[in-house]
C-alpha cells in the first residue's frame, strides 16, 4: 500500500458511513463531485468572460455610445482571455471533463490521489476569487492583454490596469497553475497505474487519450509559466530587472529597472502558451472521436493513427512557439525553423480530422444535440485550422500579426473548437452524471443559434484583419483606412450578442432537466465506453461489487452479424445474430 | 486493436488479450482487498512532481543563461557556507538512503534515526542557505544588485521552499514510524520520499555549478 494514495478501504464503500454536508458536497474526496465543483465553477467563469466579449462588442460596434473609454476597453479585452483561456477552458477541460470522466472510463474507483484532487479544486478557488477581486481594486483589473508582455506588465505606473490588478492577476494565475499541476500528475498516474483488468493502453477510449497527452502537456510547460509569472512578479514588487530593460521612460519619467529583457517574457511566456492551445484541443480531438463513433454507429476509422496524432501533436507543440513571435525581430533563419515546425504540426490535426469524416461516410447517424456539436467542432476546427495555414507562413504572418485575422483563427480554432467539444460533452454524459435527459428541442435550437452566432461574429474578421484592422484597437475609426468598417463590426457585435444569448437556452436545459428531464437509463446511448456499464448516477465506487474486465476496444458498432449494433467493452465473445452471415459488409 | 468480428470468436475461446494493469481476478485497483496497485503508484507521482520541478528549473535556468550573455553581468564569488551547506545536504541524502536501506531489512528504529538525521541535516541546510544569504547582505548583495545576485536569491528560495516540503513530508514519514507503518515488504513512501530528496540535493549540486563555476 502506498503512503501517498490514500483510498478508502473495500468495506468503506459497502457501508459507507453517511457523510456530512460539508464533507459530501464542498470537501469531497469523490472525483465525481470533484468534477461537478470544477464543472460549475468553470461554467459560471465562462459566463464572466462571455460578459467581458458582450461589453467589448457593444464599443466596438457603437464607439460614440461611451460605453468603455481606452483604458476600460483594454482591460476587458485582458480579462476576457485570461478568464476564457485559464479559468475556463483549460480547468474545464482538465478539472471538469477530466474529473469526470477518467476513473470512470478506465474502469477505476476513483484517481489515484483523491485527497490531492480535492486540493486542487480548492488551490483553484482562491485563484477565482483573485482574479474576480481584481475587478474591485484601485485602478481595476489587469489590462495588458492575456500575454501579458514586458516591460508593460513590469512596471506598475505604466497604465490603467496595471497597477494592483497586474499583480492580483499574476497571483491568481499562479494558483490556476499550482492547481493544475496536481490535477495533472493525477490524471497521469491514474490513467497509467489504474486501469481496469484487460484495459490496456490500446483499448483506452481516445477521450482518454486526449486527456493522457494533455495532462503530460500540462505537468512540462506550466512550470514554465509559473517561473515566468514568478520573475515577472518579482520585477513588479521587488525592484528587480528580469524582464525591464534600461532606459525606459513611461510617463515621461524614467523607469529604475535595467538590464532585463522583454523578449525573454515572450520567449517563456510562449513556450508555455503554445502548448496550452494544445492542451486546450487534445481532450476536445477525443471527446469528439468518442461522439462521432457512438452517434454514426460505426468504429473511428483510425483508431491508431488518431493516437499517434494526438502523440505527435504533443511532441511537436513544444517546438513551435517561435510561431508567436515572427514581428519580434528574430534571425529568420530561426523564423524558418518556427516556420517548417508549425507547417507540419498541421499535418496530424488534418489526419485527425480526415478521420472524423470517414467515420461518418456511411454512418448511421443519429443527430442528436451531441453529435451536431461534434461535428460543429470539426467545422469550426477546419475553418480555423486553414487560416492557421497562412499564418503559419512567416511573411504571412508579419503582415497579418496582431490583426483581426488572427482574432479569427484562434477563435475558430481553440475557443469554438473547444467549447463545442465541452458542449457536446455535457449533452452527451449529463444524463450519466445526473440520471436524466437533456431536452434534445432546446438542445439543437442552442446549437443552431451558436453555430450561426461563431460564424456571424468570426468570420468576417478574417477580411477585417487582411484589411489591417489590428487587435486591442480601441478606437478603429482612428484610421482612414478603416473608416469604412463600421458597418461590419456592427455586424460582429449583433452576431456576438446572438451568440451570448443562444447560450441561455443552454443554462435554462440545463438545470431544468435536472428537475424535469426525463429519467435516463444507464446507457441512453447505446454507447460502448466503461462508463456507460456502470448505473446512472454511478455510485460511489463507481462500479457496485467488482470492477469490470474488459476484452475489447471501445468502438465496435456494427459489428458485422452481432446481434446489437454496439458491444461494450464488458463484453467477451459477440453473440451471433439469428441470421448469420446476412449482415451488411 | 483489430475489430473483434464474430465470425473470428470461436466459443470458449480463452481469454484473449489481456491487456493493461490488472492481474489476477480481483483488479489492478489501488483498492485493498484487491491485489496491491503495481509497484510505484506513489513513486510514479513523485517521478511526474519531480518532472514539472525540472522543467520550472529548466525555465529559470534558460533565464539565467539568456540573461547573463547581456550587457551589465557582473558576478560575485560563493559565500564558502555554500560549500558547508552543500555537504550538509549530501550527508543528508546518505542518511536517508541509509534509513531506506534499514526499512529494507524490517529495522524500524534504524529507520527512524535515519530519518530523524535526515530531517535534522534538511533544517540545517535551509539554515545554512540563510546564513548565506546575510553574508551576501553583509557584502551589500542584495536581491534588486545585479542580476546574478537577483537569480541567486531566486534559485536558492525556489529550492529551499522545495526542500521544505520534503522535509515536510519526512515529518509525516517519522509520524508515520511511530505507528508501526512502515515493514520491510512495505515502504514505498520511504522510497518516495528517497527518491525526492536525492533529486534536491543533486539539484542543489546543479544550481551551486551553474551560479558559480560554468
Amino acid at each position: 500500500m502506498d503512503a501517498v494514495a490514500v483510498h478508502q478501504p473495500e468495506a468503506a464503500h459497502e457501508a459507507h458511513p453517511k457523510e456530512s454536508f460539508i464533507r459530501h458536497y464542498i470537501f469531497s474526496l469523490d472525483h465525481k463531485m470533484i468534477g461537478k465543483q470544477y464543472f460549475l465553477t468553470t461554467m459560471f467563469m465562462a459566463l464572466v468572460g462571455g460578459a467581458m466579449a458582450m461589453l467589448m462588442r457593444a464599443h466596438l460596434g457603437w464607439p460614440d455610445n461611451g460605453v468603455l473609454n481606452p483604458e476600460q476597453y483594454l482591460q476587458t479585452v485582458t480579462m476576457h482571455g485570461t478568464i476564457m483561456i485559464f479559468f475556463f477552458l483549460t480547468v474545464m477541460l482538465t478539472g471538469g471533463l477530466g474529473n469526470l470522466l477518467i476513473p470512470l472510463m478506465i474502469g477505476a474507483r476513483d484517481m489515484a490521489f483523491p485527497f490531492l484532487n480535492m486540493v486542487s479544486y480548492w488551490t483553484f478557488v482562491p485563484g477565482v476569487l483573485t482574479i474576480l477581486a481584481s475587478f474591485f481594486v484601485p485602478g481595476g483589473p489587469a489590462g495588458n492583454g492575456w500575454t501579458s508582455y514586458a516591460p508593460l506588465s513590469g512596471v506598475p505606473a505604466a497604465e490603467g490596469g496595471a497597477g494592483l490588478g497586474q499583480t492580483l492577476w499574476i497571483i491568481a494565475i499562479l494558483f490556476v497553475v499550482v492547481s493544475s499541476l496536481f490535477g495533472s500528475l493525477n490524471f497521469l498516474t491514474t490513467i497509467l497505474n489504474m486501469r481496469t483488468r484487460g484495459m490496456s493502453m490500446g483499448r483506452l477510449p481516445l477521450t482518454i487519450w486526449g486527456a493522457f497527452v494533455t495532462a503530460v502537456l500540462a505537468l512540462l510547460t506550466f512550470p514554465v509559466l509559473m517561473a515566468a509569472l514568478g520573475l515577472l512578479l518579482l520585477d513588479r514588487v521587488a525592484g528587480t530587472s528580469f524582464f525591464e530593460p534600461s532606459n525606459l521612460i513611461i510617463g515621461g519619467g524614467a523607469v529604475a529597472h535595467q538590464g532585463g529583457d522583454p523578449l525573454l517574457w515572450q520567449h517563456l511566456f510562449w513556450f508555455f502558451g503554445h502548448p496550452e492551445v494544445y492542451i486546450l484541443i487534445l481532450t476536445p480531438m477525443g471527446v469528439v472521436s468518442d461522439i462521432i463513433s457512438a452517434f454514426s454507429r460505426k468504429p473511428i476509422f483510425g483508431y491508431k493513427a488518431m493516437v499517434l496524432s494526438i502523440s505527435a501533436i504533443g511532441f511537436l507543440s513544444f517546438l513551435v512557439w517561435g510561431h508567436h513571435m515572427f514581428v519580434s525581430g528574430m534571425h529568420p533563419l530561426l523564423g524558418a525553423a518556427f516556420m517548417g515546425s508549425t507547417i507540419i504540426i498541421a499535418v496530424p490535426s488534418a489526419i485527425k480530422t480526415f478521420n472524423w469524416c470517414t467515420t461518418l461516410w456511411h454512418g448511421r447517424i443519429h443527430f442528436t444535440t451531441a453529435l451536431l456539436f461534434a461535428i460543429g467542432f470539426v467545422s469550426v476546427f477546419v475553418t480555423g485550422g486553414l487560416s492557421g495555414i497562412f499564418l503559419a507562413i512567416a511573411p504571412v504572418d508579419i503582415y497579418l500579426h496582431d490583426t483581426y485575422f488572427i482574432i479569427a483563427h484562434f477563435h475558430f480554432v481553440m475557443a469554438s473548437a473547444s467549447l463545442f467539444a465541452i458542449l457536446a460533452a455535457t449533452y452527451y454524459w449529463y444524463p450519466k452524471f445526473f440520471g436524466r435527459m437533456m431536452n434534445e428541442t432546446l438542445g439543437k435550437i442552442h446549437f443552431a443559434l451558436t453555430f450561426i452566432g461563431i460564424y456571424g461574429t468570426f468570420y468576417p474578421m478574417h477580411f477585417i484583419g487582411i484589411h489591417s484592422n489590428d487587435r486591442r484597437l480601441y478606437e478603429n475609426t482612428a484610421y482612414p483606412f478603416l473608416a469604412n468598417t463600421g458597418p461590419v463590426d456592427v455586424f460582429i457585435s449583433l452576431s456576438a450578442f446572438l451568440l451570448g444569448f443562444a447560450q441561455l437556452f443552454f443554462i435554462f436545459n440545463f438545470f431544468w432537466s435536472l428537475k424535469h428531464g426525463p429519467a435516463a437509463g444507464p446507457n441512453p446511448w447505446r454507447a460502448n465506453g466503461l462508463e456507460w456499464t456502470t448505473t446512472t448516477p454511478p455510485p460511489h465506487g463507481n462500479w457496485e461489487g467488482e470492477l469490470p474486465t474488459v476484452y475489447r476496444w471501445p468502438y465496435d458498432y456494427s459489428v458485422p452479424g452481432a446481434k446489437d449494433d454496439y458491444v461494450p467493452q464488458t463484453v467477451q465473445a459477440v453473440p451471433v445474430a439469428a441470421s448469420a452471415g446476412g449482415g451488411e459488409a | 486493436m483489430p475489430t473483434q468480428l464474430v465470425e473470428r470468436q470461436r466459443p470458449g475461446s480463452p481469454l484473449r488479450g489481456l491487456g493493461g494493469r490488472g492481474r489476477g481476478p480481483s483488479g489492478g485497483g489501488a483498492a485493498p482487498g484487491r491485489e496491491p496497485a503495481p509497484v510505484g503508484t506513489g513513486l510514479l507521482g513523485v517521478a511526474a512532481f519531480l518532472a514539472a520541478v525540472t522543467m520550472l528549473f529548466l525555465a529559470f535556468t534558460s533565464a539565467y543563461l539568456v540573461r547573463r550573455q547581456e550587457t551589465g553581468w557582473v558576478e560575485f564569488a560563493a559565500p564558502w557556507v555554500l560549500w558547508l551547506n552543500t555537504a550538509v545536504l549530501l550527508s543528508s541524502s546518505v542518511t536517508l538512503d541509509w534509513a531506506r536501506r534499514r526499512i529494507r531489512s524490517g529495522d524500524v528504529a534504524g529507520l527512524r534515526r535515519g530519518v530523524e538525521a535526515t530531517a535534522t541535516l534538511g533544517l540545517l541546510f535551509v539554515l545554512g542557505q540563510v546564513v548565506a544569504w546575510r553574508q551576501l547582505a553583509a557584502q551589500g548583495l542584495f536581491l534588486t544588485t545585479n542580476p546574478h545576485s537577483s537569480f541567486f536569491y531566486v534559485l536558492t528560495a525556489v529550492h529551499g521552499v522545495h526542500l521544505l516540503g520534503g522535509i515536510a513530508a519526512l515529518a509525516l514519514v517519522l509520524v508515520g514510524t511511530w505507528s508501526g507503518r512502515y515493514t520491510a515488504q512495505n515502504h514505498a513512501g520511504i522510497t518516495n520520499c528517497a527518491t525526492y530528496w536525492h533529486f534536491m540535493a543533486l539539484l542543489w549540486v546543479y544550481l551551486f555549478v551553474l551560479l558559480f563555476w560554468v
